[in-house]
């Protein structure tokens, strides 16, 4: 186990390297970042060369990315056009967007795998037909037509919550957020759920276990649901990381200052630092979360063993 | 430090929570003596592009700001535009070259400095220095010895300006490279703001809570959500803040500060999202504001580009305009949110500023079969096609320039006369711009710096004038503004200004528009709200409640 975790931890670094050197490439090209930053008019050649060297874009492509690695190792990941240190918009924005996928992730896995349960238990009845119904329908709703609509219903029309979220976005007021971000991953939990459970509800070991009379909710919780979940804990596993960079849109409607926020405003700056620093830490994210979930295999199954 | 804020912070949730008003609504908690000013406001903010500092801002955003907590030698009007004295005792001059500068007495910093003349002189020698990277060191470029402190290449010589010298604790003498008889006006604009001593010698701190002369000072800041601003109450000036203060939250998209505004959350909208003109009069009847700005959009020609060089072309670019249905545009795609433009300025500096309706005549007058004659008597659009260059990140410059494109295409009879081409970010567009890439007309909009006529034409048409994108150049003209510019006395330097403007006219150097608004929604706790030429809040002269 120790050696398993060792060589993902070591294959994570060319995949690190690799993903930054292609954020830092696909940035670059998209030309000089400091013409924007003078509004409708020509920086003046003097400030804006001034500006070249002091945000080190005057050298090279390969070199500017190797100083920015060397620096980031040193835990420096440049400073922002409005003169922030990236660290510590990454301060200010990481937690907003953990609390984010958290509700959201709390979201998928009560809702999604309970209904996915009570589904696959009761195949072809009205239940899990109206569920199946409804899961298509998030589905095929864009989240930005959700998210509005909810924010008018809720935030405007009852006035249930605020429309919204404040700087500190508080768990309770990311909540409805949540939700909309949640929303289509919820109804894929559902269904995986659902499929996973009423296949494997055939299966010896489940007759088994009816057989041995045990009680109904032992079957289902510790035989049935614990085998049931390994592709959706693989779903989710992913899902942290889309959840966390794809946020932008629901962070727009809700005007939370998270990751996808900065992103979008690094982005439309072309603000290499920001960027690159931003994506670093999501591709870490992502690289660890799936580290997780192929360790949480080995606790769901035991046959699923990494030596 | 940190811990505090977060504590506030945490206070002002909880106090959201138990009252339905908006964060800070309670200045109660802090007890700064809001008192006699009234309720504090909250209004939408957009974050900041550059570092907060009068000469490194350049944006709307960071300039409400400083109109907030700044106070120059001059002051535009708010509603009429025209520069007033504010701290300047007097400025005297005998050759609209040589100015001496008087500050008023009794006028301090907010943190109990004074302002005399080295207050000024000390932040225009910051802002013209190359070292520290100023975004509108350029409007110091004027004053003598810029050419030291800031060359166009290499090290600077000097780190201050030898054109400006402190003569006496409040008195200081400019002196600039040409006759230049407007340029005590330009003086409102925010980067000629003095700066207390507070700025150098502790830069860092001075950057997160920026203390300066105005009505209001910074009580919080936190980069990139919210900027809590409170009534300063020994502000010496006269235009006392009339309410308790404001409250800037970022948002990160102005629908949803519509929305937030809709649903009580916010008390002003200074940007009424494009999708919501069309419900805005419904939503808050006469709580709702659309004004001029000193703002005009342009489509530029690149005139490094020798098919835009020819001289047939001035019939081309002519034929263009009048291919162009300005009416129908603003109307449908803008909402009556801007004016079909007839001249190259814009009507916020008023006829006596010299605006004039209809300079532009027929070259502006929406004339499909006249268009098409003219553009065949021009030899043809070059290549047979023009590409409107824009950028889409922002704004719905997608959605006007395919009318535009719409509208010249059906003038000419032709299909593909005319489309657009895109660029993904603003930079990206500012870019090829900068390199002289365009090939085509591309889009410009000019917000003014300050309310001058020679604001509207010197910087975008002289021979490589700073904002010159299309590198216009025409002896005549520049003939014209430096002769405008020596001229003191002002009304007739306006009417030379609006010769000059002619030549612009005659060339088509560039094909103007449409003039645009500035619009507000305010919630029904505010009154009084009213937009600046600049398309900003007055502030100050809200009342809350």
């Amino acid at each position: 186990m120790g050696r398993y975790v060792l060589r993902r931890l070591l294959q994570m670094i060319p995949v690190f390297i690799g993903a930054t050197l292609l954020i830092f490439l696909m940035v670059n090209v998209m030309g000089d970042p400091i013409a924007g930053l003078c509004g409708e008019r020509q920086c003046d050649p003097a400030t804006a060369a001034q500006l070249k060297k002091e945000f080190g874009l005057d050298k090279p492509v390969w070199q500017q990315y190797l100083t920015y690695m060397g620096n980031v190792f040193t835990g420096d990941f440049g400073t922002a056009f409005n003169g922030q240190k990236v660290t510590e918009l990454m301060a200010t924005a990481f937690p907003v967007t953990i609390r984010l996928t958290i509700v959201a992730i709390l979201f998928e896995i009560v809702i999604g795998v309970t209904l996915g349960v009570i589904t696959g238990l009761k195949r072809g009845r009205p239940v899990d037909t109206s569920v199946l119904l409804l899961t298509l329908v998030v589905i095929s709703v864009p989240t930005f037509v959700t998210g509005l609509l909810l924010q008018l219903l809720l935030g405007v029309e009852w006035g249930w919550i605020k429309p919204s979220v404040s700087p500190e976005a508080t768990f309770s007021e990311l909540i409805v957020p949540g939700l909309v971000l949640a929303s289509v991953s919820l109804a894929y939990v559902t269904r995986l759920t659902r499929t996973s459970i009423a296949e494997n509800r055939r299966s010896d070991y489940v007759r088994t276990a009816v057989a041995k009379g045990l009680p109904r909710q032992r079957v289902i919780v510790r035989h049935l649901l614990r085998n049931s979940l390994i592709p959706v804990v693989t779903f989710i596993g992913t899902d942290i990381g889309a959840l966390m960079g794809g946020a932008i849109v629901t962070e727009r409607i809700f005007n939370i200052h998270g990751v996808g926020y900065q992103l979008y405003q690094g982005i439309l700056r072309q603000n290499t630092q920001t960027v690159v620093g931003f994506v670093t830490v999501l591709v870490l994210v992502f690289l660890v979360a799936n580290l997780l979930v192929d360790l949480l295999y080995a606790v769901l199954d035991p046959r699923i063993r990494y030596a | 430090m940190r811990g505090a804020t977060h504590a506030k912070w945490a206070a002002c949730a909880t106090a959201v929570a138990l009252a339905a008003t908006a964060c800070g609504g309670g200045g109660s908690d802090s007890g700064s003596g809001s008192g006699s000013g009234g309720g504090v406001l909250s209004s939408s903010w957009g974050d900041p592009q550059n570092p907060l500092e009068p000469a490194n801002t350049n944006e709307v955003q960071g300039g409400k700001v400083l109109d907030m907590i700044f106070r120059g030698l001059k002051r535009y009007d708010p509603r009429t535009g025209a520069a007033k004295d504010m701290l300047a005792e007097k400025i005297d001059t005998t050759d609209s070259q040589n100015f001496t500068v008087t500050v008023k007495s009794g006028w301090k910093f907010s943190n109990g400095e004074a302002v005399n003349a080295k207050s000024f002189v000390d932040a225009w020698n910051y802002g013209a220095s190359l070292k520290n990277n100023q975004k509108n060191a350029y409007f110091f470029g004027y004053i003598e010895g810029y050419d030291k402190t800031h060359p166009d290449t290499g090290k600077q010589t000097a780190d201050t300006l030898s054109g400006l010298k402190v003569t006496g604790d409040r008195t200081f003498t400019v002196k600039l490279t040409q006759k230049f008889s407007t340029f005590p006006d330009t003086l409102g604009y925010a980067a000629y703001s003095p700066l207390p001593q507070a700025f150098f010698t502790d830069h860092a701190n001075w950057i997160k809570k920026p203390v300066g002369n105005g009505p209001y000072t910074v009580q919080s800041y936190t980069k990139g959500s919210m900027m809590s601003l409170r009534k300063w109450d020994t502000y010496p000036g006269s235009d006392k803040a009339q309410n308790g203060g404001v409250d800037l939250k970022v948002y990160t998209d102005n629908n949803t500060a519509y929305t937030d505004l809709m649903a009580g959350n916010l008390d002003l909208v200074d940007d009424i999202p494009a999708a919501q003109l069309k419900n805005v009069k419904n939503d808050l009847g006469d709580r709702y504001l659309n004004t001029p700005a000193g703002i005009i959009q342009t489509l530029a020609f690149p005139y490094h580009d020798k098919n835009w060089n020819t001289s047939g072309s001035v019939k081309v670019r002519k034929g263009l305009s009048m291919a162009i249905n300005r009416k129908q545009i603003t109307e449908t795609i803008f909402q009556k949110t801007r004016t079909p433009a007839t001249d190259w300025t814009s009507p916020v500096l008023g006829t006596k500023g010299g605006f004039q309706d209809g300079l532009c005549g027929d070259g502006c007058t929406y004339n499909p079969s006249e268009a098409k004659k003219l553009v065949q008597e021009g030899g043809g659009l070059p290549g047979g096609q023009v590409k409107i260059t824009y950028n889409a990140d922002t704004g719905s410059h997608k959605e006007w320039v395919d009318a535009v494109c719409n509208s010249i295409n059906n003038a000419l009879g032709k299909d593909k006369a005319c489309v657009g081409n895109p660029f993904g970010t603003f930079a990206d567009f500012r870019n090829q711009i900068g390199q002289h890439k365009m090939t085509g007309p591309f889009r410009t909009g000019w917000q003014m710096d300050y309310p001058l006529i020679q604001n509207f034409l010197q910087p975008l048409y002289y021979t490589n004038a700073s904002s010159n994108d299309g590198q216009w150049s025409n002896k005549d003209f520049d003939k014209l503004v430096n002769q405008a510019n020596a001229e003191t006395d002002t009304a007739k330097a306006i009417g030379i200004f609006q010769n000059a403007e002619k030549v612009v006219r005659d060339n088509m150097a560039a094909i103007p528009l449409w003039y645009q608004n500035g619009s507000a929604g305010w919630s029904d706790r505010l009154s009084n709200v009213a937009l600046n030429p600049f398309s900003v809040p007055v502030y100050d002269e809200i009342k809350v409640g």
